[in-house]
């Protein structure tokens, strides 16, 4: 039997996208015994904190990348373009690396007895106590997800003809005038879906949230995992707080891509 | 300079990687003059108007506006507008915002702006088009609010690089004339380059042709056709036969064996020459009645007339005729004083003028062709 593309697309995405959201779906609307409730979605409300939680660390680092990845991606498109693809490979080299060894790293850096401790306490500073903080986690995100911040910013931002910008300097604007009026708009796109990359891995990671941030810095992913791996196995709530993370972060997307559509013209987009 | 010059360019030398795209460069445009710099690609035009623009830096040498150097003021600081080759529009600014981006800049009221905006777009013929989208817009279109988007500025000078390059025959004609109009109506100096001769005779005031870096010759569209200075211009500007000559004394010149009656003068004795004949002058008549006669090898038909190719003692004349001729036929031509006009010889004597071929590529070919020919001749001596 010949199979239609379409056909092959079908089934993949039936069994690898519709019956896991299905099962999803079902253990979150269902009770042990297989009766239909509603109880467990009522019972995420009860972790309202740690959703706010993971949201605020997830923006932040999303913000910190895009505020780190903008100039770097902007830098890297300003270089002679025979050495573009290698400072772009440099960027990219840390994500071949296994993400649990890259953490694990930072582990040994920010420890109490760790090498930034090390240092400091042999040019005789008190110990910083670096691990099991907030500002770990953020840190662990930044490192992790700042590539996904950048690629798409710098794929856009070389696409940008240079006569645009010639343009606008012959009209007698000056560097910061060309920044505001012409970059940064054309840019959009690039900063939307980078964006979107950092976010929505950041706001749903358990990994480095566990390992730099202790206990007491518990993320919506960590939750979720505690209800499949951990000893209050629950797969009925871990799967209602993975729904309402989706929804969240569906919610989220939607917002970005209705501010992309209006501030960039679709026609330029779909052309370039 | 002359008194009257808004731009002055004086001794620029440029290069980029080594390369000499500008030799100690002169050129003095006058205040409202439309100024075409016409050469083929890769003979430094569009260096020279991104000199002006401020786009790129000479390695020496003066730019002067209105007799101020200019050298170091960068491009959003220079009184003059640029229509890039591609109009490169703002494509997330609508028609509107597009035309009035420099006169925000430049912090206009916003009813002054939507009074220009308004009266430049009926000067482009697109009024109403303000909430376009300019990707929406027709290439002509595009071209049209790129000139509103320049013009709006009320720059000294405007820079006009190939604008009309992407636009298809017709569309282009149209938009020479409006150019030209819009030039004339506004009493701007446009400085346009183009590689397109028919274009730079049509539309300027003055032309100046270019070649490898330097100037060719500076002239009336008339001037430079019917006066051309070397033998560059002669075959860059038209169609030229240039046969070598001897001048033997004023007014009178040999060359295809024969001595002319011409109205050059001013050479020395004996001169060596090259001798420009128009194809559209020569006159076909029987072999026998005409000054020299040759064979015909081909015949095109143009449309307005017919290419015929003729051999003369194995240099290959190009006429126009209206009426066709039989390959291999013997035919006479007839040329009078005003159909022969004099150049000195210079660098390109010899480059140029035989029609064995068109272009460089294949006249390379040809001449390889007749070498070994001649080889073989001489073998069987």
């Amino acid at each position: 039997m010949k199979l239609k593309p379409s056909a092959i697309y079908i089934i993949w995405m039936t069994l690898f996208t519709l019956i896991p959201m299905a099962l999803v779906l079902y253990f979150a609307f269902t009770n042990p015994m297989g009766k239909f409730t509603l109880d467990n979605i009522i019972n995420v409300g009860r972790y309202s904190s740690i959703f706010l939680k993971s949201i605020w660390l997830g923006a932040l680092s999303t913000i910190i990348c895009l505020l780190i990845g903008y100039p770097l991606a902007y830098m890297i498109s300003k270089v002679n373009t025979k050495y573009q693809n290698i400072m772009v490979m440099l960027i990219m080299l840390p994500m071949w690396m296994n993400f649990l060894l890259r953490t694990y790293a930072w582990m040994t850096i920010l420890e109490n007895n760790g090498i930034i401790n090390n240092i400091l306490s042999s040019i005789g500073i008190a110990p910083l106590s670096l691990i099991n903080t907030s500002g770990a986690v953020v840190l662990g995100m930044v490192y992790n997800f700042l590539p996904y911040m950048i690629l798409p910013i710098y794929s856009i931002i070389v696409k940008i003809d240079k006569k645009i910008i010639e343009a606008a300097q012959d009209l007698g604007a000056g560097k910061r005038k060309v920044f505001s009026k012409i970059l940064l708009p054309l840019s959009i796109p690039g900063i939307i879906s980078g964006i979107t990359m950092v976010f929505v891995p950041a706001v749903s990671t358990f990994i480095i949230s566990k390992m730099l941030g202790g206990g007491s810095n518990i993320l919506i992913g960590d939750l979720i995992e505690m209800q499949f791996l951990g000893n209050s196995y629950n797969p009925h709530l871990g799967s209602a707080i993975s729904l309402v993370l989706m929804i969240l972060i569906l919610i989220s997307i939607g917002i970005m891509n209705r501010f992309d559509r209006s501030s960039i013209n679709e026609d330029y987009m779909s052309h370039h | 300079m002359s008194k009257d010059s808004i731009i002055s360019l004086k001794n620029i030398t440029v290069s980029f990687h080594g390369q000499t795209i500008l030799k100690d460069f002169n050129l003095d445009i006058k205040d409202g003059e439309f100024v075409t710099l016409l050469g083929s690609s890769g003979c430094g035009k569009t260096t020279t108007l991104r000199i002006i623009g401020g786009f790129v830096k000479p390695d020496s040498g003066e730019i002067l506006f209105a007799g101020k150097n200019v050298n170091n003021l960068p491009a959003h600081k220079r009184e003059v507008n640029t229509i890039f080759q591609n109009y490169a529009l703002f494509p997330h600014l609508n028609v509107y915002e597009n035309i009035a981006f420099g006169m925000r800049l430049h912090k206009k009221s916003e009813d002054d702006i939507k009074e220009q905006v308004t009266k430049m777009l009926k000067v482009v013929s697109l009024p109403g088009f303000e909430n376009r989208n300019v990707s929406s817009l027709s290439g002509g279109q595009q071209q049209r609010v790129a000139i509103a988007r320049a013009l709006v500025n009320h720059p000294k000078v405007l820079l006009l690089d190939e604008p009309l390059g992407a636009l298809d025959l017709k569309l282009r004609k149209d938009m020479q004339t409006e150019l030209k109009n819009i030039q004339k109506q506004m009493g701007i100096t446009f400085i346009f380059v183009t590689h397109d001769q028919e274009e730079a005779l049509s539309m300027s005031d003055t032309v100046v042709v270019m070649d490898k870096g330097s100037i060719q010759q500076i002239g009336s569209p008339q001037s430079i056709y019917n006066e051309p200075e070397n033998a560059f211009v002669a075959d860059f500007i038209g169609e030229s036969n240039i046969i070598d000559g001897i001048m033997r004394k004023d007014y009178l010149v040999e060359f295809a064996g024969k001595e002319f009656d011409c109205l050059d003068s001013g050479f020395d004795k004996d001169e060596k020459v090259d001798v420009v004949i128009r194809p559209e002058d020569i006159e076909v008549s029987p072999p026998t009645s005409g000054h020299i006669s040759g064979v015909v090898t081909s015949v095109t038909f143009k449309g307005v007339h017919y290419e015929i190719i003729v051999d003369i003692d194995g240099f290959k004349w190009m006429i126009q005729s209206t009426e066709s001729q039989n390959p291999g036929d013997t035919i006479g031509l007839i040329l009078q004083p005003d159909d022969i006009h004099i150049m000195k010889k210079s660098k390109y004597s010899g480059e140029f003028g035989d029609y064995s071929a068109f272009s460089d590529e294949m006249y390379e070919v040809y001449k390889e062709k007749k070498k070994k020919n001649k080889k073989r001749v001489g073998g069987k001596k």
